[in-house]
């Protein structure tokens, strides 16, 4: 084992975060601290394409890995990356520099508690997809709550205190099953450890009580239809800021989770309930699709947009095919860019207008061509138009879904034409049209630091859309290993039983 | 004569409190000074017992008196939280005025009969203890004789307290008329064969047990005692007893007990998820901070008591490591709480709290966590503590136990949220003062600190604790 280096990815960020809190800012607005911030998360950045370079594409097993006794011997902490793990640390420390620039925008007080708020959920949200041992996992994944609470409710808007609690009791919630099943894993095979557990495999008896406890925490973090009510909620209430790392990060947990433990850890249970699943993400992406239409709210709107896309993601990943996961990857990084575009863009024409009613605005292509143009190429990555990276995932998801189940396709590529429609209406009422107050007039266009935001977000969702090749051959070798794990699963146990 | 070397703390701290006492009475206004030599006097016991913790399992006086790793391990605590319990009150306790010589010999009398009952082996010294440490808690719990909470709570407490020591006797005579012993290990030996009149006798003293322990369905006085008694003494309510009452529980469950667990194993299932729900529940609608706290330690008391339900070294060694933890948390709560002071008065209410964190940034964020770490979320050492005892709960599959007190734990993180919403997202009040004494100021850090930093290192308490076996 050499340098630690995801050791490093992860803590550096809380390192950040101390020195902020130590240092006596002058009350110039907190610059300094805001630049200290930059630095780290784009260091962060940095090394985390560095570990991109370095990573072997070629291999399945986990990279880079750490282990060290930690809880008195028996759970170690164990931290690794594979194809699929490493794209979300960089999408996680991509993503928060961006949201460290467009900090000032909208956070007025307490600056310097916010961005400490930032750093430290990073270093949570890359702990969460580095950690290879169930323990460590539930850690980061639990304790990510309390930053998120305090963002929401300390910075969010009207009615911040209840989505806080709403978000906070929702996940807690579906979380302690989680953990019930985590203990139970541990006495059932004696061991937490996410390698030596896809080797051991659980015995068929228990998979599908373990399967559901899983299930009903990453359902509820996915969101997935009937629990993603506080979802919208949170999304509302929470500063721009939050709302981009709840949505680009926090929910790709949960897709993350579905792929690394329900596939691999309980195949058979998965095999048993992808039905369920099927039925929850057609009712999420059928159903958000018909209520994002009807809302007047666009946060709330680009909200129930993510729980349909999450039920694409869910919907793909339990075709259990080659295409259906990739896709679903691919779909959730997709998604992790547009919807923190989409949600920035909002943020920049609330700022301005202070309100985020849709019939408050109007015809803003005369007034900002910059932020039209920026705004029509996330509103077409969201609706998935080809070129986007938003059409390859829904795209290989499609396909993945036709070859398990053509009736399930079929309902879900209405879902694709039900998302143009609300996508592609938000945009005709917010850009185009008359202008529908005096006000907006005075609206400016786009200033500096949103243009490099913005641009930084349309240069990938492009490239990607062009040309999906780097991120497809990253994941590639570690789903065809996940699969053929649950595929020899499975006949392994049909030859046991007969 | 030669035993004498072994109980030397305990003679020690008798010693002292007689020597204070005389001291006192003798020499007017030395209360302040009493109050600190008290202090260095529970230091150097913390010494002395740290000193005897090599040695494994000595019995003394006839076997009456037993000296083992779980005795040595309760005592260091319990002596290292009543030194905490004295360097935070002392600036309270001169302030609304109770600093008397009886205070700090009071204090020192209780945790000699605590010390009593930890090392107990038998029936007559455990009650001794027992009540030594209770008669100096009545008068504690109403030293602030001037304030009619403090009063009704000592009278309720004494009350309710001397119902319990009855009960307790009771089952004690039960036990001896049935085993025909006092001691323990001779109960142990004499009752092989089920019968009524020893099942009586555990159910009695189980009642007294968690009263003293402050479980449901015997808590009712725990809400007004913590809210009547000076804050002080409610700190050293909220820790010194329960650690004692703990190990007095884990001494009878697994030493005379042990071989009739399935005769007492349902109750104490019952009392901890009666405990970890009400707890929850009826802390939900508190507006007082200590009244709060009070419904609070109920239901972490009922977490507790859920790993001395499995039976199992697991189980016991998961409940002391909570009990640990659990006493770092209380610490660093109150510590806040003593500093909620403006012009010589302490606010103790939650709305008092609105608001804090814009002035107090500091002291806010040491609350943020200590919240949080009650709550038990992850990374906090709150979590380890329940992550623990349901490790072992879910060894013995009971699932039943784990669920409930793990949903317990959701209920329970509403209120605990309500307060940290209080505090950051409710508009500000007046400042609080912000010099507080050092000893004070050492005791928020070093908690808040551990609570923060444990998940760095989780197996420091583990690892000591893993000495302890019962079984």
């Amino acid at each position: 084992m050499n340098f630690p280096i995801l050791s490093s990815l992860i803590l550096l960020p809380t390192i950040g975060a101390l020195f902020i809190l130590f240092t006596k800012s002058s009350s110039e607005k907190y610059q300094s601290s805001k630049y200290v911030a930059l630095f780290i998360s784009l260091a962060n950045f940095l090394l985390s394409l560095y570990l991109w370079y370095v990573f072997d594409k070629n291999t399945v097993d986990f990279q880079f890995v750490e282990n060290r006794v930690w809880l008195s011997g028996f759970i170690n902490y164990k931290v690794g990356i594979d194809g699929i793990s490493i794209l979300f640390v960089i999408l996680t420390t991509f993503i928060t520099p961006i949201c460290i620039i467009s900090v000032n925008a909208t956070i007025t007080n307490r600056l310097k508690d916010f961005l400490i708020a930032i750093l430290i959920m990073e270093t949570f949200m890359i702990g969460v997809f580095c950690s290879l041992d169930l323990v460590v996992f539930y850690l980061f994944f639990e304790a990510g709550l309390i930053p998120m609470f305090l963002i929401i409710g300390i910075w969010g808007g009207e009615r911040r205190v209840y989505s806080a609690f709403k978000f906070f009791l929702y996940t807690l919630l579906g979380s302690v099953l989680m953990l019930v099943a985590i203990i139970s894993i541990y006495w059932i095979t004696g061991t937490t450890d996410v390698e030596k557990l896809y080797e051991l495999g659980i015995k068929a008896e228990y998979q599908n009580l373990l399967w559901l406890a899983f299930f009903s925490s990453f359902a509820v973090k996915t969101p997935m239809w009937p629990v993603h009510t506080w979802l919208p909620d949170a999304h509302v209430e929470a500063p721009t800021v939050g709302s981009v790392l709840l949505a680009a990060i926090l929910l790709k947990m949960a897709g993350y989770g579905f792929i690394r433990f329900s596939l691999g850890l309980f195949p058979l249970a998965s095999e048993n309930f992808t039905m369920l699943v099927y039925i929850l993400s057609l009712i999420a992406i059928i159903y958000t699709s018909l209520v994002a239409l009807m809302q007047e709210d666009m946060k709330k709107l680009i909200a129930y947009s993510s729980v349909a896309h999450m039920g694409f993601v869910t919907l793909g990943i339990f075709t259990m095919t080659q295409q259906g996961i990739e896709g679903s990857i691919f779909q959730m990084i997709s998604h992790g860019l547009v919807s923190a575009a989409l949600f920035l863009s909002v943020g920049v024409v609330y700022e301005r207008h202070h309100t985020r009613l849709i019939n408050k605005y109007g015809g803003l292509v005369s007034i900002m061509p910059r932020y039209a143009i920026v705004f029509m190429v996330f509103t077409l990555g969201a609706l998935g138009l080809p070129g986007t990276s938003g059409f390859i995932g829904e795209f290989l998801i499609l396909m993945g879904a036709f070859e398990k189940n053509i009736l399930v396709a079929m309902i879900a590529s209405l879902g694709v034409i039900l998302g143009a429609a609300y996508m592609l209406w938000l945009f005709k009422r917010v850009v185009f049209g008359e202008i529908a107050n005096q006000e907006l007039k005075s609206m400016k266009d786009l200033k500096t630091f949103e243009i490099i935001t913005l641009t930084a977000l349309v240069v990938p969702i492009l490239f990607f859309g062009f040309y999906p090749e780097p991120l497809m051959n990253s994941i590639e070798a570690s789903v065809e290993n996940t699969l053929n794990m649950y595929n020899f699963d499975l006949i392994n146990n049909l030859a046991s039983k007969d | 004569m030669e035993n004498l070397q072994y109980i030397l703390p305990e003679i020690f701290i008798s010693a002292s409190i007689m020597l204070f006492l005389l001291f006192g009475v003798f020499k007017k206004n030395s209360a302040n000074l009493i109050y600190n030599l008290a202090t260095i006097s529970l230091v150097i016991l913390l010494a002395l017992i740290i000193n005897l913790s090599s040695f494994n399992k000595i019995y003394l006086f006839n076997s009456s008196y037993l000296i083992d790793n779980l005795s040595n391990y309760m005592k260091i605590i319990l002596v290292g939280s009543g030194i905490f319990v004295m360097l935070t009150g002392s600036r309270y306790i001169q302030v609304i005025n109770l600093n008397k010589i009886e205070y700090p010999i009071l204090i020192l009398s209780s945790i000699l009969g605590m010390m009593i009952m930890i090392s107990s082996n038998d029936l007559i010294v455990f009650y001794m203890g027992l009540e030594l440490q209770s008669l100096a808690l009545y008068v504690l719990a109403s030293f602030n004789r001037d304030n009619l909470l403090s009063t009704e709570s000592g009278l309720k407490y004494f009350v309710l307290s001397a119902l319990s020591s009855g009960l307790l006797l009771y089952g004690c005579s039960l036990i001896y008329g049935f085993s025909e012993s006092t001691n323990f290990d001779q109960i142990l030996i004499n009752s092989t064969e089920f019968n009524y009149g020893t099942t009586f006798g555990i159910v009695f003293i189980l009642v007294g047990l968690a009263f003293k322990i402050s479980a449901v369905p015997f808590h009712m006085w725990a809400p007004d005692v913590y809210q009547g008694s000076p804050t002080s003494v409610t700190l050293f309510f909220a820790i010194l007893p329960k650690i004692a009452a703990l190990s007095v529980f884990i001494k009878f469950l697994y030493t005379p007990f042990a071989n009739m667990n399935d005769q007492w194993q349902t109750i104490i299932v019952f009392i901890s998820i009666a405990s970890m729900i009400f707890g929850a529940v009826a802390a939900i609608g508190q507006k007082n901070l200590k009244r709060l706290i009070a419904y609070s330690s109920i239901s972490h008391m009922g977490y507790a008591l859920a790993g001395l339900a499995t039976v199992s070294n697991q189980g016991i060694q998961s409940s002391i490591t909570y009990i640990s933890i659990y006493l770092v948390m209380n610490l660093a709560f109150f510590s806040c709480l003593f500093m909620l002071k403006r012009n010589d008065k302490y606010y103790e209410n939650i709305e008092d709290l609105s608001g804090l964190s814009k002035k107090h940034p500091i002291l806010s964020f040491s609350l943020l966590i200590v919240l949080f770490s009650l709550a038990g979320i992850p990374p906090l050492a709150g979590f380890f503590a329940k992550f623990y005892v349901f490790l072992a709960v879910i060894e013995q599959s009971m699932y039943f136990l784990a669920i409930v007190g793990l949903l317990a734990t959701v209920v329970a993180a509403f209120y605990y949220l309500r307060i940290i919403k209080i505090i950051y997202f409710d508009p500000e009040k007046e400042e609080f003062e912000t010099s507080h004494n050092l000893g004070l100021k050492i005791t928020l850090a070093i908690s808040t600190i551990f609570i923060l930093a444990y998940f760095i290192y989780p197996r420091s308490i583990t690892e000591i604790v893993s000495k302890i076996t019962m079984i």
